[in-house]
């Protein structure tokens, strides 16, 4: 939900080693201070927990989801002496499938198209550790003025995004449960 | 007094299993777990906002101790305007910013509803086809038509300018006419047709007896899209070279480069970045009722 640039420059600080409060944290367990997003290992998972906190957007979609399952399903369900597991399985998972399903299908295209957090964080450092996709073809063609590849690069890209996408919606009709219409 | 023959049994069954064994017993125990559990997730996820706005209240002594206090000493609210323009010019950033947000805003809510009462309700040729077309732009990522959609402006000497970030946005984008359109479907065709016979055209119709009916999507839609061009990083940054011209997310991006220097209050920093989180927390507080109406009624079916 949050701007993720400006919110960048709150988690440079919380990964600074000398004085973040990543570092802090861990001095409580023991463990030796790390190099964060200056480590080659580390820069990566430095930006999957940056990316993590901003989840709000697909947890709004669930919560609407789970809102939108009829009361009465789960009434029925405890009538018939379904436990907690029995109810999670067979009504929750089905009627929640399209929603899955559609942040699925948003979460791999978003993952694909990553640039701000690599971008202000690390500029695709150390040693292009979290160089991504975009942020490459965004050098390429703005920085290094080769738009002719860039185009080629995005060409690509958009090639990928649609044969992944594709794969999810043919595998849809195994496990996305369309209550009422038959699609 | 009719509750005597119910009280014998249930003291019955209290005798027989210990109170550790006990439904209500291991019921609340369930509940103390959960809550622990949602506590610790919760904290953990405003841990940084907690970080963010310890360093913008903090003196730039108070930042360079560690371990950090948990409540700076003292508390400086001057950061928060003091901050606001000490290394770059944010009033002007704030002001184009929201030149941006509003015109965009205004012209997607517009556009938006135009197209998608239309697919909802005109019947014209390939309707199905186009409505097709339409969602297939939903799955091309804005990075795939960055460098023609580049050349364009450039050939239009739009660029560095706040055309392209604006004008696009007059000409509908699919998520929100999907979001309209699936609202449009809901309302029953009788309206129309009673306006139809009282002497109403299309946008008689439209604005005067549907619209009313689409308060909670239309201004999920404003939401979705103040917070979206009020984040925006990439379109700014493509677009955008003259310095007068940036935006707030922007210009936030350019204190990076001042990070480690000692003549730089990395307290004003933290204050700036807050001004720039705020509306979209603000705004998201206030219209959540919205967002998740406006989510929910359409149904995620795709």
């Amino acid at each position: 939900m949050l701007p993720t640039a400006p919110v960048a420059l709150l988690w440079l600080q919380i990964f600074n080693p000398d004085s973040g409060l990543a570092n802090y944290v861990l001095s409580w367990f023991g463990v030796p201070p790390q190099k964060w997003i200056y480590s080659e290992d580390w820069a990566m998972p430095c930006l999957i927990m940056m990316s993590i906190w901003g989840i709000g957007t697909g947890l709004m979609i669930y919560l609407a989801g789970l809102q939108g399952i009829q009361r009465d399903l789960y009434d029925a369900a405890h009538v018939d002496g379904a436990g907690w597991w029995a109810e999670l399985r067979h009504i929750t998972l089905p009627m929640l499938s399209p929603t899955i399903f559609f942040n699925l299908v948003l979460s791999i295209i978003g993952s694909f198209l990553v640039f701000t957090q690599s971008f202000v964080m690390t500029n695709g450092g150390p040693n292009n550790a979290t160089l991504t996709y975009v942020l490459y073809l965004y050098k390429q063609g703005f920085q290094n003025f080769e738009f002719g590849y860039a185009s080629a690069l995005a060409w690509v890209l958009f090639m990928i995004v649609l044969v992944l996408s594709a794969l999810v919606f043919r595998s849809a009709p195994f496990w996305v449960h369309y209550e009422g219409d038959a699609r | 007094m009719t509750a005597e023959p119910d009280l014998a049994p249930r003291a019955l069954a209290v005798a027989d299993v210990a109170w550790w064994q006990g439904r209500r017993f291991r019921h609340g125990l369930g509940r103390v777990a959960l809550y622990a559990v949602l506590t610790l997730g919760s904290g953990s996820f405003l841990l940084p906002f907690y970080c963010l706005v310890n360093m913008a209240l903090s003196t730039p002594e108070a930042l360079s101790k560690f371990p950090p206090d948990l409540i700076p000493q003292p508390i400086v609210f001057a950061n928060f305007w003091e901050g606001w323009d000490a290394y770059y010019p944010f009033t002007v950033y704030l002001v184009n910013t929201l030149t941006i947000t509003f015109l965009s805003m205004l012209g997607q809510v517009v556009s938006c509803t135009l197209v998608a009462f239309g697919f909802a309700r005109v019947r014209f040729p390939l309707r199905r086809f186009w409505f097709t077309v339409l969602l297939s732009t939903m799955m091309l990522p804005s990075q795939v038509t960055l460098i023609p959609q580049y050349y364009i402006f450039a050939k239009l000497h739009w660029v560095n300018t706040f055309n392209p970030l604006i004008v696009p946005n007059w000409f509908g984008s699919a998520f929100y006419i999907f979001l309209l359109r699936q609202f449009f479907m809901t309302l029953p065709r009788e309206l129309d047709d009673a306006a139809r016979i009282d002497g109403c055209g299309y946008l008689r119709t439209l604005g005067q007896v549907l619209l009313p009916l689409l308060k909670p999507p239309l201004v999920a839609v404003a939401v979705f899209s103040f917070v979206a061009h009020w984040s925006d990083f990439f379109g700014p940054l493509i677009y955008l070279s003259d310095p007068k011209k940036f935006t707030m997310v922007l210009g936030t991006t350019m204190l990076v480069s001042s990070f480690g220097h000692s003549y730089v209050n990395l307290a004003y920093v933290m204050a700036v970045v807050t001004w720039t989180v705020i509306p979209v927390l603000a705004v998201y507080f206030w219209a959540q009722r919205y967002f998740i109406e406006g989510i929910a009624l359409t149904g995620v079916r795709g």
